[in-house]
């Protein structure tokens, strides 16, 4: 745990901002709907809204995916505890995307949107996506936390598959460009990668030690 | 025709009311008397057309406006996002410009484009245009019906179909510079859909010359296909005896076929057709059904009498 005063400066200073950051996309939506701020979302608001409730959701999860592997190579501990506002703002936004498909670009058309969901396979990947991040966000609380003990981690591994879904989503869905999807797709590859090279080093590291117990063990014996 | 302006300072745009209410004047006055199409001294604007507007042909919904139309464009030599054609087809110039003429035909050659035109008088024709994404927008086109344009070069019994090529010239058209599709952009119709009188041959829209975005100086519009058809800033005309080669394709041929008429019954691989979202309509309420041949199959479904149009798609 940090320092009193640096605890007080993350928790009362940086955390609201960085929860205000956050809020942007959603405001700078907002605002275009209602035309003020000289906020304007072009041509097809409808596009324009459900593409920045999309990426957004992408950004989120990637940047939550970032606060282990800063953690670890910093040795800034504290940032673990963005972690789950970061997650809440991803799975938020992800709501946030699936409502304005729901509502403005299908018009809660409810036959079109069994049918997308079964015969699209873009949408039944981002879809199921969003459906997997319910139970992470359902079990973010800190007595859920303790509640599940080790499970916990187990069950919110489950971040990687939605990751890979949505970016997954994004890229199916393009039509002729797939460089922004590839970005996406090649910045996950490099968290993912991270976390396996460590599970990797650690069976590794693991291993030798129980190897050395091993061999002291048989030289006690013999 | 002296300045061609493709992308007219805002000043400069006609406001959608008052376009309609001067319509009348302009097409009445003006567009009978002038055999030439394209006016210069007369213009009171630069870039401003004389022509007549067809009712018969014309559908009675309000167009879009001239922004939407100008600023949400699939025009992909200039870039991929929807909003990239009218950021970099700023400086574009699109004259002087040539049309050759070639293949099945008797009348062959280079022609510029001043020439190309000059024997037709201008119409005006309000119709839908439905893209294949299941949007929706109504434009107000200025131009020429394709088969009074086509006629002129005496196409012979073999040319069964008329192929359409854009401009090829990465220097001024960057999106040409990557090779995402098969470039140049190829477009082509069967004869009897060329010679249809609700084809068109499009220089203008809302009264002006075309902007360089929605593609100067012309542009193919078949109101019963999807967008990619209309064929933009069009370089070569020819007549072929088989069938041409489009673009979209050769880039994906089980999402988009040659003839690409509107059709709600056959979706799209990867999404439906049955309806579309129309540009400019309320946020909440932006839905509405797609029709047959978009809304033209009175007019048009007897071309493809007895075909397949699952098959055929």
């Amino acid at each position: 745990m940090a320092a009193p005063r640096v605890d007080r400066w993350l928790r009362w200073g940086v955390k609201p901002l960085v929860f205000l950051l956050c809020l942007l996309p959603l405001a700078k939506v907002a605002a275009g709907i209602a035309g003020v701020g000289g906020i304007r979302l072009g041509a097809d608001p409808v596009e324009e809204i459900l593409e920045t409730f999309g990426k957004w959701t992408l950004n989120f999860l990637l940047v939550t995916l970032c606060v282990t592997p800063l953690r670890q190579l910093t040795g800034f501990n504290d940032l673990v505890r963005f972690r789950r506002m970061l997650g809440l703002f991803a799975f938020t936004y992800a709501c946030l995307h699936f409502a304005t498909y729901l509502v403005l670009d299908r018009g809660l058309e409810w036959n079109a949107i069994v049918v997308d969901l079964a015969k699209r396979p873009y949408i039944t990947i981002g879809f199921t996506a969003l459906v997997l991040l319910f139970p992470l966000a359902l079990t973010s609380t800190r007595g859920m936390m303790r509640r599940l003990g080790k499970r916990w981690q187990k069950l919110h591994r489950l971040v990687y598959v939605i990751a890979i879904l949505g970016v997954w989503h994004f890229y199916w869905q393009v039509k002729l460009d797939v460089r922004e999807p590839l970005i996406y797709a090649a910045i996950l590859a490099v968290l993912l990668g991270y976390r396996f090279w460590r599970y990797r080093q650690r069976a590794s590291k693991a291993a030798a030690a129980q190897g050395a117990t091993a061999t002291a063990e048989s030289g006690r014996a013999g | 025709m002296k300045r061609r302006t493709s992308t007219p300072l805002p000043s400069e745009i006609t406001r959608e009311e008052v376009y309609f209410s001067r319509r009348a004047l302009l097409g009445g006055v003006l567009g009978a008397s002038l055999s030439l199409p394209l006016l210069s001294a007369a213009a009171a604007k630069p870039g401003e057309l004389a022509y007549q507007r067809n009712a018969k042909l014309s559908i009675n919904e309000k167009p879009n406006s001239f922004e939407e139309i100008t600023t949400y464009n699939n025009f992909i030599e200039f870039g991929t996002d929807k909003a990239d054609p009218a950021r970099y087809a700023r400086d574009f110039r699109p004259q002087p410009w040539s049309v050759t003429v070639a293949g099945e035909a008797e009348v062959k050659g280079r022609y510029a484009l001043e020439d190309l035109l000059k024997a037709h008088p201008l119409e005006e024709r309000i119709y839908r245009l439905r893209c294949v994404e299941a949007w929706s927008m109504v434009i107000p086109w200025v131009g020429v019906p394709l088969a009074d344009l086509l006629k002129r070069f005496k196409p012979t019994s073999r040319a069964k179909y008329v192929e359409f090529t854009t401009l090829l010239d990465p220097k001024r058209m960057p999106g040409q510079r990557s090779a995402i599709l098969e470039w140049p952009y190829v477009e082509g119709l069967r004869i009897d859909e060329a010679m249809h009188p609700l084809a068109f041959m499009a220089i203008g829209l809302y009264g002006r010359s075309l902007p360089n975005q929605n593609g100067a100086p012309l542009r193919l519009v078949v109101p019963w296909k999807y967008g990619f058809k209309g064929i933009k800033s069009i370089v070569k005309i020819r007549f072929s005896a088989t069938q041409p080669r489009n673009t979209w394709a050769i880039a994906a041929p089980d999402e988009y076929g040659f003839y690409a008429n509107v059709n709600p019954a056959v979706d799209h691989p990867r999404w439906s057709q049955a309806t579309e979202r129309r540009i400019g309509a309320s946020l909440l309420n932006q839905r509405q059904p797609t029709e047959p041949f978009n809304g033209y199959a009175g007019q048009v479904a007897h071309l493809y009498r007895g075909m397949d149009l699952a098959k055929f798609f």
